[in-house]
């Protein structure tokens, strides 16, 4: 579904992916662990193209999609290709970044109606069973800045699904939450996992995790650490580096 | 001082220059309002080119809004008023202030909608990214909406000072307050009381623009919220 091949990227002299591949299988859910600054909100922001690469290749369906080489021959796709790549990857960000002149349905309505360029009925019918699976039926027409963070959050992601995606990236959503809301955002991307969406999560939420991942990838220092199913991860990883990061959680806990 | 004052204002013949001002202010009115419309879109029009993804129309768009702003409004309207004519444009006072008023305040206002439009902030665009929205899409679903309602009080700000500014017209023989004014003083020489009428009709119509404008900057505040809401909200606001 979406695969990487030696992926890199610099902001300036920084180097936040070294040579970074992936691959994420239909209705598979990877959770990407790590410390800050491994990189894994980059990752996820290459694979809808917010960030260029510098070299490396990004394919969604065995379709490589772009392209940004070092040595000057540069092939990117045309923006409209790119744009197209972005409806089937729906993306769901740390800060919501709801539309706040916007009410939750409209919210969840403006992209099929102008992307998708479905009728507004239909528009309306699938958004208001949207707000209904994230549990928000009764904020149908409430403002972005009439909810708590764990109800944007859930519009939020009931807006990238509005668009039908075949895989879902989740960056980092509940590290903006209270602790208390960040139940309710989970418990909506278990449902989703459930179902069958195919995910890429970064999260802090190693508990989470470890419950829903097919796989984990532990990232550090923009390199691919080591990866495995979760049970492997969390209770014998291989490198130190690894133990390191999840001894550090363990005693953040205590 | 207040002494001076009443000695030298015409209370017996105020009453008869005030039709005369009155209609002069109309002009200015109407001049305000044709310039506030025609810039209001002008401005965007400019703001959207200095934005532009092709580069030599952002040249063009910043070269014009350079040229405007550094050049003065009063040498634009004479230029427009008395060197076109020379060139085979002939346009009547009314109309020449319209648009040497509006060349200038269309510069002024896109820096205001530019200054809007980049205030909306990067999570707004990079969320309508995500959602495979188009350049185009960008701007008229999510930015705009945003921008034009951080950009409203700016505006009224703009408004009030176009309508002073309305004033510049009257050197070329537009009948609006001023011009109005200065043809009855150059009968009777009353430049006190006619201008100190003047001058009161002035702030009359500009003082509730700027109670407007205050009030639009708490409206801001507020953000974005149902009807009801806002109600609810308002006694907590008075606190």
């Amino acid at each position: 579904m979406i695969r990487l091949e030696r992926v890199n990227k610099s902001f300036g002299h920084l180097r936040v992916l070294r040579e970074v591949s992936l691959e994420v299988k239909k209705g598979e859910v990877v959770c990407v662990i790590g410390p800050s600054g491994a990189g894994k909100s980059t990752l996820l922001r290459c694979i809808n193209h917010l960030e260029s690469v510098d070299s490396g290749t990004i394919y969604l369906d065995d379709q490589p999609v772009y392209r940004f080489t070092r040595d000057g021959k540069v092939t990117t796709d045309p923006e409209r290709r790119i744009e197209a790549l972005r409806c089937e990857v729906g993306m769901v960000f740390q800060s919501f970044n709801l539309f706040p002149h916007l009410t939750a349905l409209e919210n969840i309505m403006l992209a099929p109606m102008h992307v998708r360029r479905e009728p507004r009925e239909a528009a309306r019918v699938n958004a208001l069973a949207l707000l209904a699976k994230v549990g928000l039926s009764d904020k149908v027409d409430a403002y972005p800045q009439e909810l708590s963070g764990g109800q944007q959050q859930r519009v939020a992601i009931a807006r990238a699904l509005a668009m039908r995606p075949q895989a879902m990236l989740f960056d980092e959503v509940t590290s903006a939450l209270d602790p208390e809301l960040i139940g309710e955002v989970l418990r909506v991307m278990r449902q989703l996992a459930a179902e069958g969406m195919t995910m890429l999560i970064v999260t802090h939420e190693m508990g989470f995790a470890r419950d829903v991942a097919d796989r984990v990838i532990f990232m550090a220092d923009g390199v691919v650490v080591e990866e495995g199913p979760p049970e492997v991860i969390f209770t014998r990883p291989r490198h130190e580096r690894t133990r390191q990061f999840l001894q550090s959680i363990l005693d953040r806990g205590a | 001082m207040l002494q001076g004052f009443f000695a030298l204002f015409n209370f017996r013949d105020a009453l008869d220059y005030l039709p005369a001002l009155l209609q002069g202010a109309l002009v200015s009115i109407e001049m305000t309002v044709c310039v506030m419309a025609l810039s209001l879109v002008f401005g965007l029009v400019v703001a959207l080119a200095r934005l532009a993804r092709l580069r030599a129309v952002r040249l063009a768009a910043g070269f014009y809004v350079e040229v405007v702003r550094g050049t003065p409004a009063m040498l634009q309207l004479f230029y427009i008023y008395f060197v076109l004519p020379a060139l085979g444009v002939n346009i009547p006072p009314f109309g020449a202030g319209v648009v040497a008023l509006t060349v200038n305040y269309a510069a002024y206002l896109s820096e205001v909608y530019r200054a809007g439009i980049q205030a909306v902030s990067r999570g707004q665009v990079e969320a309508a990214l995500a959602l495979g929205m188009s350049r185009t899409l960008r701007m008229r679903l999510v930015i705009l909406p945003q921008a034009i309602r951080i950009v409203v009080p700016p505006l009224g700000n703009y408004f009030i000072s176009l309508f002073k500014d309305t004033a510049l017209a009257s050197t070329i023989t537009v009948k609006e307050l001023i011009f109005s004014g200065q043809i009855i003083a150059a009968t009777n020489f009353q430049y006190f009381t006619i201008f100190t009428i003047a001058g009161a009709i002035y702030l009359a119509l500009s003082y509730p623009g700027s109670l407007g404008v205050q009030f639009l900057e708490r409206r801001m505040r507020v953000g974005y919220r149902r009807r009801a809401a806002v109600v609810g909200a308002a006694p907590a606001l008075l606190t």
